[in-house]
């Protein structure tokens, strides 16, 4: 596939999103309620535990709160996905009569929904944030630019694992099961409710051990320069192994689900 | 890459090709049942050649189509599609294949149609003398109105004309239209007719075409292959079906006054008579025409007015089927 085709179907990800925007306007106020909610529990939280837990004081966690409500919509945490309901429909068949790799293709297409949700959903709860807690954000530039890397890559982790997710739609009828079981795990892990570094030793661990934190809690320490220099490149590093790993798997599982594939509905 | 297509050039050439579908039912105890869509089928198409694919609902039109673009691995057998292996080089020979699948949609939804060619333009990698031939689309299939409205607030008429556009803007050497007509009314099943042989004519892009429609067939393709169950029943051109399954065309009489049964007008074979034989049904056999049985009717009652009824092919499959049927 030429840039070009690549870079067309990433506008287009862009222009098919950017075409409802009450919807975006919608989950905007929806992601700020929902921050005000959590900033205040957060600092509930980091007060209960006499000012600081895990290297967070108060506004510091109601920074991570509000940075997550706005990484929400660009980093897809929560389900959507054509490509279930493409299987399911049989119109799976269209995308296989294209010249296209349909996971990059499909890729593509997701990056330009992130690149046009990241402001109209990020910037509301960011600026709600800042007037009513204040946000503790580096002075510097460079966690910024490194941020941004890390949200790209984040989108394409989360990206990697809804395409593996969704490929059981070629041996599932019904879907929903899989994806609430994913939906679950990967919210917590991921660092959604409260941050990775508050869990349990256990949990952390097993957090580690998937894609999840690369999501949300990477991208977020971060921009919040929790960590910074080699170790935020590391961070970075471990987002880049997280995302070809689980995209190569996702390209293993369509070659084995094409060649069972049958068309449902003719 | 595009090549012009020389005569006499194999666009499809299939050979024992059969899918076999595997289909699990039953909640507790899970039953395993084997269906075979397609059965050691044979299919050749050369370059320039309109083939009407037929057969009823769950014969294996769709399933063959699918082996043939590479969208569904053959269980057995070998196909070669304009001299790809569909599976093994499925996006190279999406360059030199335009598909329409009647029932879905190869357009973006939520945008303006005219997004939908840009992207296609991308994906095929088309360069800026796309422009001439989306224009050349846009006038003979009448666009422009819509253009600008978002797919999905298109009528069904307005999409298919723009799903064909969309399957043709590569200009493909084979187009592959699975039920084009399915749901359009007389007038835009006809202008679609219209187009698709005018392009045609202009391009000498072979075609494949699977429908329901017996117009579709005797206007647009000039062999049919008929599938039964997964196989070829009959292969060969309208007219050779026919007269294999017997079908006959009718010329209905509508007589002045009541007229004894026509029963021994020479090259027909009287079918009914209605209303104390006002109206009489008569099968004509092959080799008599209209007009001599005109001539004939003349002598005997005077006519008030007929009509003649073409053989409905929809009819002459379901004969065509009985007879394999019965023979095997």
């Amino acid at each position: 596939m030429s840039v070009a085709a690549l870079a067309v179907l990433t506008q287009t990800g862009w222009k098919r999103w950017s075409a409802y925007r009450s919807a975006a306007l919608a989950g905007a106020v929806t992601n700020t309620v929902f921050g005000l909610i959590k900033a205040a529990i957060t600092m509930g939280a980091v007060g209960a535990a006499g000012g600081t837990l895990a290297g967070y004081g108060a506004i510091e966690g109601a920074t991570y709160a509000w940075l997550a409500q706005a990484l929400i919509a660009p980093v897809n945490v929560f389900w959507s996905n054509d490509l279930v309901d493409r299987i399911r429909s049989g119109d799976i068949a269209v995308d296989l009569s294209r010249p296209v790799d349909p996971q990059l293709a499909y890729l593509c297409a997701d990056l330009g929904r992130a690149a046009f949700s990241l402001v109209p959903r990020g910037a509301p709860p960011l600026l709600v944030g800042a007037l009513v807690t204040g946000l503790a954000l580096p002075g510097q530039l460079l966690p910024y630019v490194l941020g941004m890397v890390s949200v790209v890559l984040a989108v394409v982790v989360s990206f990697a694992c809804r395409w593996l997710v969704s490929l059981a739609a070629f041996w599932l009828i019904e879907m929903r099961g899989a994806a609430t079981l994913y939906l679950m795990t990967s919210n917590i892990l991921c660092g959604l409710v409260v941050p990775v570094h508050w869990f349990p030793g256990w949990m952390a661990a097993v957090a580690a051990a998937t894609p999840f934190p690369s999501m949300l809690q990477a991208p977020i320490d971060v921009i919040m320069g929790r960590v910074t220099g080699v170790d935020a490149l590391g961070v970075v590093g471990v987002q880049i192994a997280w995302a070809a790993g689980v995209l190569l798997a996702g390209r293993l599982v369509w070659t084995l689900g094409t060649r069972k594939l049958v068309v449902q509905g003719g | 890459m595009t090549t012009t297509p020389t005569a006499g050039e194999q666009i499809v050439h299939a050979r024992g090709l059969t899918r076999d579908f595997v289909v699990r039912s039953g909640g507790w105890r899970r039953t395993k049942r084997v269906v075979r869509a397609v059965v050691d089928l044979d299919l050749d198409i050369v370059a320039g050649e309109a083939v009407g694919y037929i057969g009823a609902n769950g014969a294996g039109k769709s399933t063959t189509i699918k082996m043939l673009t590479g969208i569904l691995s053959p269980s057995q057998g070998t196909v070669r599609t304009c001299g790809y292996d569909p599976r093994r080089s499925r996006r190279a020979l999406a360059r030199e294949i335009g598909v329409v699948f009647g029932q879905r949609s190869q357009l973006w939804w939520d945008l303006p149609l005219r997004e939908s060619y840009r992207v296609l333009a991308a994906i095929h990698r088309l360069g800026p003398g796309h422009r001439e031939r989306l224009d050349e689309l846009i006038e003979a299939l009448d666009l422009e109105a819509f253009l600008d409205t978002p797919v999905r607030q298109l009528s069904l008429g307005q999409r298919i004309r723009g799903e064909i556009a969309a399957a043709l803007l590569h200009s493909p050497r084979l187009l592959v239209l699975d039920e084009p007509t399915i749901g359009l009314d007389v007038l835009s099943k006809e202008r679609l007719r219209a187009f698709l042989v005018a392009e045609r004519a202009a391009h000498g892009t072979t075609l494949l075409l699977t429908t329901h429609d017996m117009d579709d067939v005797q206007r647009l393709t000039d062999r049919i292959v008929v599938v039964d169950r997964g196989s070829v029943a009959y292969a060969g051109d309208l007219p050779g079906l026919v007269r294999r399954v017997g079908a006959d065309r009718v010329i209905v009489l509508d007589l002045e006054e009541p007229t004894p049964p026509l029963a021994d007008l020479p090259g027909t074979r009287l079918l009914a008579t209605e209303h104390d034989g006002l109206r009489q049904r008569l099968a004509l056999l092959p080799g008599s025409t209209a007009a001599a049985v005109l001539a004939e009717v003349a002598g005997r009652a005077p006519l008030r007015d007929l009509t003649i009824e073409e053989p409905d092919v929809e009819d002459v499959v379901r004969r065509l089927y009985a007879t394999q049927r019965a023979g095997g």
